[in-house]
């Protein structure tokens, strides 16, 4: 990473409506793709460092820029956080600045976990920096020297003369120094810290959340702007036919109907196609839909069948094309054992579901692009904008608004090229709403998955062999039309097996894909360690072993595992293994934590059951128990989860309990409820009645602690996510002497 | 011509008398606290209070309402104060915050007409609002607050 910078004299003051007078403190960084490449929101090979930029005016208000993009994981409070921790300011008085998309902040990408993860580090030298020139300039000030000077809500102290000035006083004296080189940045002890672990930190929008005076994505207005909602192709790479744009036109508020350019795979964040309708109001476009009677071509993913693809990815699994770890000889050591256990594992089709779904308001106008939208990466939309309109990258300004959920399904930005594309074309500002049913049958989806596992146990009741195939669309396919074996994926949860079993093949099959893949809050995580974390709680039971004993012993001797040492080629979540080890003495303190909190081992009523599944993913290790009562209908309700977690140093300790409360909501609708089926390459469901989601009644009571550590920040949005369907499913088992392996549980009529 | 009273004022309404109340709210008179989830009475991120009583506006036709009184989260009090505001602001219950207009307004009505609910009551009452970042154990929690501040508010 470069050297820190004074940027005071920039152009983006004026975007920010910042006066000149702000000091401003910025992080320079290298440039980086404005198009990520496959997979990028999943390992990350971007490099790119983080940056942020604190501005403090002579109102004495610190103005902190949040580069990332809020969707429920608190980061426009987190952000705030360790810039005001590190600058010494006065929580009461900061504004938070939501920052444009633009390279100049580095990777805005937010998905991966990552943005405390990646940006810790810079945020805190940026307020550090900060004040450390505020507080050059007060000593200068006093003739005192610099070490005999603090900073304390919004001020320079100095204690020894009961001075202090404030830092808007010291903005001018300030704005002249020279940035301190990096490495002379002195950042404060952990035991000094005002913010940072904190967990009495207010929501920077909790009164906006509860007043109503939020702006999401689909509640952008603009002054004579348009609403359009688009017929996009019912499968894949369906062409428009014909429609009958009068029919559309006749209805009162219709002002025009638009055919958008018919999609050439690969998909990338190109749009669908099909035909907007653009009204004077929401209810008039979708009703100008409806009547415009489109009529489709055939399309080759109409093929899609979700019963006949279900039986071709468990053929696949026996036939794989590709092996991506190994390790000794399964088929030697199965052959030498005394016990073979097998068993198969179905994850269906998922999507994301955000409240809010993807909505973007546009604006071109004398050669620019004004835009706003809930993207999760407003470098890409930009990028993807001006690549397929034509107008300039710098022309193009992609305001982030709140998003109402995100889940990764934010981070594709096709909805927002096509606002673009419509305000160009009728010159008026336009804004682009899907619909529930748009989101939900057009999406980028979680990839459906089939799993076969196999393990040998020898004569003293030790695993020995390990054998994995998995088969399921790659995302590669959405960037590569034709790609048909997943890459990175196999990073999340497959080849990071981390049970110490001599033996062990990992190998992957393959599956054509028949609609957009997509990332979903800890991607193929889900499924892996669904299977994974099953098939363990199975070995344990062929052992005769206690679940959670049991998965001690498999995690063997305490050691940082190297993957490449088992020809697995392993990506780490993009970070290095020095900095972010596979630690399973790390894996082992959740499991004995979470234990401890749930009390394992204790006698239950009848009809309960206990569960535990642990995982670590991006380079954070998470353990749950679950416990589940059945009733006298037979159905199962999951009373309470316990989660262990490890991320390394809490920034946002309630910020972290909220990300896994609301992953123990995530990971039970999927277990219990969700399923999307195709048929004919449609997909079946449109709403919340055929896609469910789990409600009030359904919700455990959730019960999280941190382990205090002081290893580097990890990630939090996503890890809680994979072990709760393994959990779930393995407190049925311990409650019912039933195993169930295929989700959703809503098939089996016990929910 | 249909006349809308929200948040104790009228607003003419000169379109389509079959549009939901949400679009009328959020298109026509910029009331857009009200959220748009699913469009069809499945998920509570649009409701609004009508003579009192919690409504899927996505679902309301706008000429079913006319001279009936209309409360938004916009109207529920003055400066955000409402005990139900209070709580979830104390609970830090939203996450990305989206569905909990809905929540809120769904909260107040179940208070309104159940003073102290236990659980299975809220439950019951809050089971057409999802929320699918998962706030659902702080939404409870905060109903319960919400129902030991207004005793005392009252007590007091
Ligand atoms: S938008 Fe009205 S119930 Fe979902
Ligand atoms: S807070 Fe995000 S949907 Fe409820």
């Amino acid at each position: 990473m470069k050297q820190i910078e004074n940027v005071s004299r920039r152009g983006f003051l004026k975007k920010l409506g910042i006066s000149s007078t702000a000091l401003v403190i910025g992080v320079q960084l290298p440039s980086m793709l404005t198009i990520p490449k496959a997979l990028a929101g999943v390992v990350g090979s971007d490099k790119f460092a983080p940056n942020v930029y604190v501005q403090i005016g002579i109102d004495n208000i610190v103005s902190i820029v949040v580069h990332r993009s809020e969707m429920g994981q608190g980061i426009r409070t987190s952000i705030p956080m360790i810039v005001a921790d590190e600058l010494g300011a006065d929580w009461q008085q900061i504004a938070v600045v939501q920052g444009l998309g633009d390279k100049k902040y580095g990777s805005q990408n937010t998905d991966g976990s990552r943005s405390v993860r990646r940006f810790y580090q810079p945020l805190r030298e940026a307020g550090a920096s900060a004040r450390m020139m505020l507080q050059q300039a007060a000593a200068d000030q006093w003739q005192v020297d610099v070490s005999e000077t603090t900073a304390l809500n919004n001020n320079i102290v100095h204690e020894k003369s009961g001075r202090s000035l404030s830092f808007g006083s010291l903005v001018n004296a300030a704005s002249k120094l020279k940035v301190p080189e990096r490495s002379s940045l002195i950042l404060k002890a952990k035991k000094d810290f005002n913010f940072i672990g904190k967990s009495d930190v207010a929501l920077v929008d909790g009164e906006k959340f509860v007043t109503g005076a939020t702006t999401y994505g689909f509640d952008v207005e603009l002054p004579g702007m348009q609403y359009a909602v688009i017929a996009r192709p019912p499968v894949l790479g369906a062409k428009v036919k014909s429609f009958n744009s009068e029919a559309a036109k006749a209805i009162a508020g219709v002002i025009a109907v638009v055919q958008l350019p018919d999609l050439e795979e690969p998909a990338v964040f190109k749009p669908l196609g099909g035909v907007a309708v653009i009204a004077k109001n929401t209810w008039a476009a979708m009703k100008g839909r409806e009547a415009l009677a489109i009529q489709w071509h055939e399309s080759e993913h109409q093929s899609y069948n979700s019963d006949s693809y279900k039986k071709a990815l468990a053929a696949s699994c026996d036939n794989p094309e590709k092996v991506l770890r190994s390790k000794g000889s399964v088929t030697k050591a199965l052959a030498e054992a005394k016990q073979v256990i097998t068993a198969s594992y179905y994850v269906p089709e998922l999507i994301h579901v955000p409240m809010e779904p993807p909505a973007a308001a546009a604006h071109y106008h004398d050669g620019i692009f004004d835009i706003w939208a809930c993207t999760q990466t407003p470098q890409s939309a930009q990028g993807t904008v001006a690549q397929i309109t034509g107008v300039a990258a710098e022309n193009v300004n992609i305001n982030v608004t709140l998003l109402g959920g995100g889940f990764g399904r934010k981070s594709k930005p096709d909805f927002i090229v096509e606002a673009a594309i419509l305000s160009k074309q009728l010159n008026v500002p336009i804004k682009v709403m899907w619909s529930r049913e748009d989101e939900i049958q057009n999406g980028y989806y979680h990839a459906v998955s089939y799993q076969k596992l196999v393990a040998g146990i020898d004569d003293n009741n030790q695993v020995t062999a390990w054998q994995h195939h998995v088969a399921e669309p790659p995302i590669g396919s959405t960037f590569s039309k034709g790609a048909d074996l997943i890459g990175s994926e196999a990073d999340l949860g497959l080849i990071d097996m981390p049970y110490d079993i001599a033996n062990v093949s990992c190998a992957v099959g393959k599956a054509p894909a028949h609609t957009r893949i997509g990332w979903m809050r800890s991607v193929t995580n889900i499924n892996h360690v669904f299977a994974v974390s099953s098939f363990v709680d199975e070995l344990a039971q062929a052992k005769g072993l206690d679940s959670k004993d049991n998965l001690i012993a498999m995690l063997g001797t305490d050691r940082k595992i190297d993957f490449s040492n088992e020809n697995a080629n392993y990506g780490n979540y993009g970070e290095t293994l020095s900095k972010f080890p596979v630690d399973t003495a790390r894996m082992k303190a959740v499991i004995e934590k979470v234990s401890a909190m749930a009390k394992w081992g204790r006698t239950l009523p009848k009809g309960r059951g206990l569960g535990i599944a642990m995982h670590r993913s991006f380079v954070s290790y998470v353990a749950c128990i679950v416990e589940v009562s059945t009733n006298s209908d037979g159905k199962i309700k999951v009373e309470d989860v316990w989660l262990a977690v490890d991320c390394g140093l809490a920034v946002n300790p309630e910020r972290i309990r909220s990300q896994m409360e609301g992953a123990a909501i995530f990971g039970l609708s999927l277990t219990f409820f969700s399923e999307l089926t195709a048929k004919n390459g449609v997909i079946e469901q449109s709403n919340f009645d055929g896609y469910q989601v789990a409600r009030i009644a359904d919700a455990p009571t959730t019960h999280v602690e941190i382990i205090d550590s002081d290893a580097p920040p990890g990630g939090i949005g996503e890890p809680g996510v994979p072990p709760i369907a393994p959990a779930i499913c393995n407190a049925i088992f311990n409650a019912t002497g039933k195993r169930y392996r295929e989700l959703p549980l809503k098939q089996y009529g016990i929910v | 011509m249909i006349t809308l009273s929200i948040n104790g004022k009228d607003h003419e309404f000169n379109d389509d008398g079959d549009m939901p109340l949400l679009w009328a709210l959020r298109d026509i008179l910029k009331y857009t606290g009200t959220k748009y989830g699913c469009g069809k009475g499945l998920c509570g991120a649009c409701t609004v209070h009508v003579d009192g009583q919690p409504i899927r506006s996505c679902v309301m036709p706008v000429s079913a309402i006319a001279k009936q009184k209309i409360t938004t989260i916009e109207g529920l009090s003055e400066n955000g104060d409402h005990v139900v505001q209070q709580a979830w602001q104390t609970l830090n219950v939203p996450q990305c915050g989206y569905c909990q207009s809905g929540q809120i307004m769904s909260a107040v009505a179940l208070l309104e007409r159940n003073a102290k609910p236990n659980d299975q009551e809220i439950e019951q009452a809050m089971s057409g609002n999802i929320c699918r970042c998962g706030t659902y154990q702080r939404i409870k929690e905060a109903i319960h607050h919400a129902a030991d501040l207004a005793t005392e508010v009252k007590g007091s």
